[in-house]
């Protein structure tokens, strides 16, 4: 099957305070995206400020220069349109979807926010009861909450940035003050530390001329340095498990560092398509082993990153597979098992067309994505924030597509169990 | 510094339908193919009409409908789609069996052949059916400890009684007592054309599709039998309910009203008094227990239609220490939109969002697919969002109020607690009769 190729226009600039910016049009449906990418997330939130990345994304959403609270919420949907943002490992996102005549008010909202949020006593205790509602909902009150995305970071990682709880202790959370915030905002959110994607039915020039407009006036802010965050790889396996009160059945998960995904893009690539081919689907290897010949497992999952978005996320991160047992399961067998199946493809390689396969899924996911005007929106400015290149999306399918066997097999070869991280969760819960 | 004024929107576009064909094959099945080029990709959406299906034989045979056929094994089903970038999948709940995956578009005529070989040759294989069977009892077992689970079910027994909608997950040991046979047959008797719809959405010919689905799915036989379900039963309000988990450190509120069906009168009126009241961000409820409160993260009001009924739920997740408190707001902001109208600008602002998401719902390939198949299963076509956009465009104030008195009146709904009765029973107690019940 020949992998389609995909255009999407992009045009870039930057303004004189540094704001980068990106231009998407794609008249197909009468709707725009707005996109504010700001180049910190829950690696870059200081000790003792667990959470806090996320708390401030709520403020956020608290009022600005010329809005009061709640402004922003009725500005959208009072336009037709719908909002969100959230919270990464190494960004922060917010934006709207929108019919195409409310581009201008998305603009404006997106502007005022970036120029001043309103923070205050009142707001911030308010959304610190909200964020411990969110992370009792999404966490606390379930079986799983958290699994893997908050447990294993800490078995895989030593430093603060990459291992610590990226929703926040509850004991961060109150002690967060206004001063804190906007020591933040004041760090963080430059318009030279931010990117901006205007997608959707819109004329280039039209665009361009709207946002000079909006933003053009930002005061120009120096962008912070970024840290590097690396970490040495593991030299030896770390296994960690803990009891889950809810949990009715045993879980486990498995981590391996991969290469940089930006500084290494072409050795990473190859470790996003691994990730396909041992779990995507029923014809997948660790499906067809784990769950449907040994029924050992009764689902399996592999992913890159640990939210889960290979071309969203920086270094160091990591290959993650993921099994949820039946009772009784046998964890150490299961993860035997993974080191088997990873050690015949490393010797024999793959079968006949089943790179192939697996590519040509990859490329509908991709595509999929991409249909969403808001969707490329995001995943641009963020292709634009960490790589320069918003113009990558329309590569990927393609790029994916030129992955070779004996690529897959050599990073097959590296998920060697010496450097395996791993956590299990043992049911604490009735059946 | 003089603020800086929000700038206006401008004119509104027109509603935009896609172009999309429609023919119904001498099997009775309906093919409607919709055109939405954006990607090259193609969307699928197959729904059965499966009132009445056995409930663990149907949840399973949505698990093995693609476990194999004479021809084919799990595996081969599955590389097979991958090698046209595809992939299905199938769900069932107390209408519907649905069958829904998406390819590259070039790969279309393959992924309608094999679908077509599973819908006329599904097999059911020993060995996969008892697979599937176990891995669908685990999944249930997790279900079973999940609060939004464990709400959703006491809240639909609480609803409908005896109706068929009352249950809608199977208990694991009914699972684990489904033999292949019992497939086949509910696949012989039920997986028919007869009243199905097939959709297909993406950067397609809407004619060409429907030849290349006609092609492959006119050889799909068999008249089956059409099975209605009565209508659902009146709710009966009355005490709480309340559904012990011990240990829970929120509370799952849940709220039960009946609604009206998309082709009622009141029906843009009332999804107008819903928004205002709890059905989106910028509403009364969401911006009392959230914003003012800070009682939950994501208290919400939404309309499900279903064939034989309509009903409109309220849920909010709140921390345990403030579950009666934020049971009185709900039920005052319920109190309050059903016996004050809203103002004028509250009206206009659940207008636009009503207007605006209709468009940005039918901007993707996979939304216009899901829109299309569900209205499908109503009796509708696309145009129906023209029609519904020019009542939710007319109606007043008045028509608004009249819906929110009629339909969310606190009297009118059921309430359901999940959460630990050693702290929130003595609580609720306060506003009148609480029940246990179990789950």
């Amino acid at each position: 099957m020949r992998i389609p190729a995909t255009r999407f226009p992009v045009e870039r600039f930057t303004l004189s305070n540094g704001l980068r910016v990106v231009i998407a049009p794609d008249r197909s449906a009468p709707v725009v995206g707005v996109a504010v990418v700001y180049d910190v997330g829950i690696r870059s939130e200081p000790e003792g400020r667990t959470g806090f990345a996320h708390l401030f994304e709520h403020l956020m959403f608290q009022g600005s220069e010329n809005l009061e609270k709640l402004a922003h919420f009725r500005y959208v949907q009072g336009s037709g349109g719908t909002f969100n943002g959230s919270t990464h490992l190494d960004y922060t996102d917010y934006y709207e979807l929108l019919p195409a005549n409310a581009l201008e008010r998305a603009l404006f909202l997106e502007a005022d926010r970036m120029r001043s949020p309103r923070i205050t006593e009142e707001n911030l205790r308010n959304q610190i009861d909200v964020v411990k509602e969110e992370i009792r909902v999404n966490v606390l009150n379930r079986p799983y909450g958290g699994f893997p995305w908050l447990r294993l970071p800490p078995v895989m990682f030593d430093t603060f940035p990459n291992a610590h709880d990226g929703y926040g202790s509850f004991e961060d959370l109150e002690s967060a003050t206004v001063e804190d915030a906007q020591d933040f905002f004041n760090r963080y959110y430059a318009a030279s530390n931010a990117v901006l994607t205007v997608g959707g039915d819109v004329d280039v020039e039209t665009a361009i001329q709207l946002v000079e407009r909006h933003f053009g006036d930002i005061e120009a802010r120096p962008a912070p340095p970024r840290p590097n965050f690396d970490e040495p790889d593991l030299d030896a396996e770390r296994r960690s498990a803990y009891t889950d009160p809810h949990a009715p059945l045993p879980a486990v998960a498995a981590a391996w560092r991969v290469p940089d995904p930006i500084a290494e893009f072409e050795a990473y690539l190859p470790y996003v398509v691994l990730a396909e081919v041992l779990t995507d689907g029923d014809a997948s290897r660790l499906v067809r082993r784990l769950v449907l010949t040994d029924r050992s497992a009764s689902s399996v999952g592999g992913y890159i990153g640990f939210m889960g978005e290979p071309f969203e996320v920086r270094n160091p991160t990591a290959l993650l597979l993921q099994a949820h047992l039946p009772p009784d399961g046998d964890v150490d067998k299961v993860l035997r098992t993974v080191d088997e199946e990873l050690e015949r493809l490393a010797t024999d390689g793959l079968e006949p067309e089943e790179l192939e396969r697996v590519q040509a899924r990859m490329a509908t996911h991709l595509l999929r994505e991409n249909d969403s005007v808001l969707g490329r929106c995001l995943q641009m400015a963020v292709l634009e924030q960490q790589r320069g290149d918003a113009g990558l999306l329309g590569e990927l399918p393609r790029l994916i597509s030129e992955v070779t066997e004996e690529q897959i097999v050599a990073a097959a070869a590296t998920l060697r169990p010496e450097r395996r991280a791993s956590v299990e969760v043992q049911p604490g819960g009735k059946l | 510094m003089s603020p800086r004024p929000v700038p206006d929107l401008l004119p509104a576009t027109q509603l935009r339908l896609p172009a999309s064909e429609e023919r119904t094959l001498a099997n009775g099945l309906t093919i409607i193919a919709v055109h939405r080029p954006a990607v090259p990709l193609v969307e699928l959406r197959l729904r059965i009409p499966f009132a009445r299906a056995n409930l663990p034989r149907a949840s399973l045979l949505g698990q093995t409908l693609l476990s194999g056929t004479e021809t084919m094994s799990t595996v081969d089903i599955a590389a097979e789609l991958q090698k046209v970038g595809g992939a299905l999948s199938a769900g069932v709940d107390p209408d519907r069996l649905v069958i829904s995956g998406n390819s590259l578009v070039s790969g279309l005529d393959r992924l309608l052949e094999i679908l077509a070989e599973v819908l006329t040759g599904a097999t059911y294989p020993a060995q996969e059916v008892a697979t599937e069977r176990d891995r669908l009892a685990d999944r249930i077992r997790v279900a079973l400890t999940q609060p939004a689970h464990i709400a959703r079910s006491a809240l639909l027994r609480r609803m409908y009684g005896r109706h068929p909608y009352a249950v809608q997950t199977p208990r694991p040991e009914q699972v684990l007592a489904v033999r292949p046979g019992n497939l086949r047959s509910l696949h012989a008797e039920r997986v028919r054309p007869l009243g199905a719809t097939l959709v297909l959405v993406g950067d397609i010919t809407p004619a060409k599709a429907l030849d290349s689905a006609e092609k492959a799915l006119s050889s799909w036989n068999g008249s089956g039998k059409t099975v209605e379900l009565p209508p659902v039963p009146p709710l009966k309000s009355g005490p709480i309910t309340l559904v012990d988990r011990p240990g829970s450190v929120q509370s799952s509120l849940r709220l039960a009203f009946t609604g009206v069906g998309r082709s009622h009168p009141d029906h843009a009126a009332l999804q107008l008094a819903n928004l205002v009241f709890g059905g989106y961000f910028s509403s009364r409820l969401v911006e009392n227990i959230r914003e003012d409160k800070g009682y939950t993260y994501s208290p919400h009001a939404v309309i499900e239609h279903s064939v034989a009924g309509t009903a409109l739920v309220v849920s909010a997740d709140v921390a345990t220490e403030v579950t009666a408190p934020a049971l009185l707001e709900t039920w005052y902001e319920l109190g309050r939109i059903a016996s004050t109208p809203p103002t004028q600008e509250e009206l206009e602002q659940a207008r636009q969002y009503a207007l605006g998401t209709l468009q940005l719902g039918i901007a993707t390939q996979a939304g216009l697919a899901g829109l299309v198949s569900n209205l499908a299963g109503f009796g509708l076509r696309l145009d129906w969002l023209a029609e519904h956009r020019r009542q939710l465009m007319e109606a007043t104030l008045d028509d608004v109020f009249a819906a929110a008195s009629r339909y969310l009146a606190p009297a009118r709904g059921v309430t359901i607690v999940v959460g630990d009765a050693s702290q929130v029973e003595q609580p609720l107690r306060l506003f009148g009769e609480v029940t246990l019940a179990s789950h």
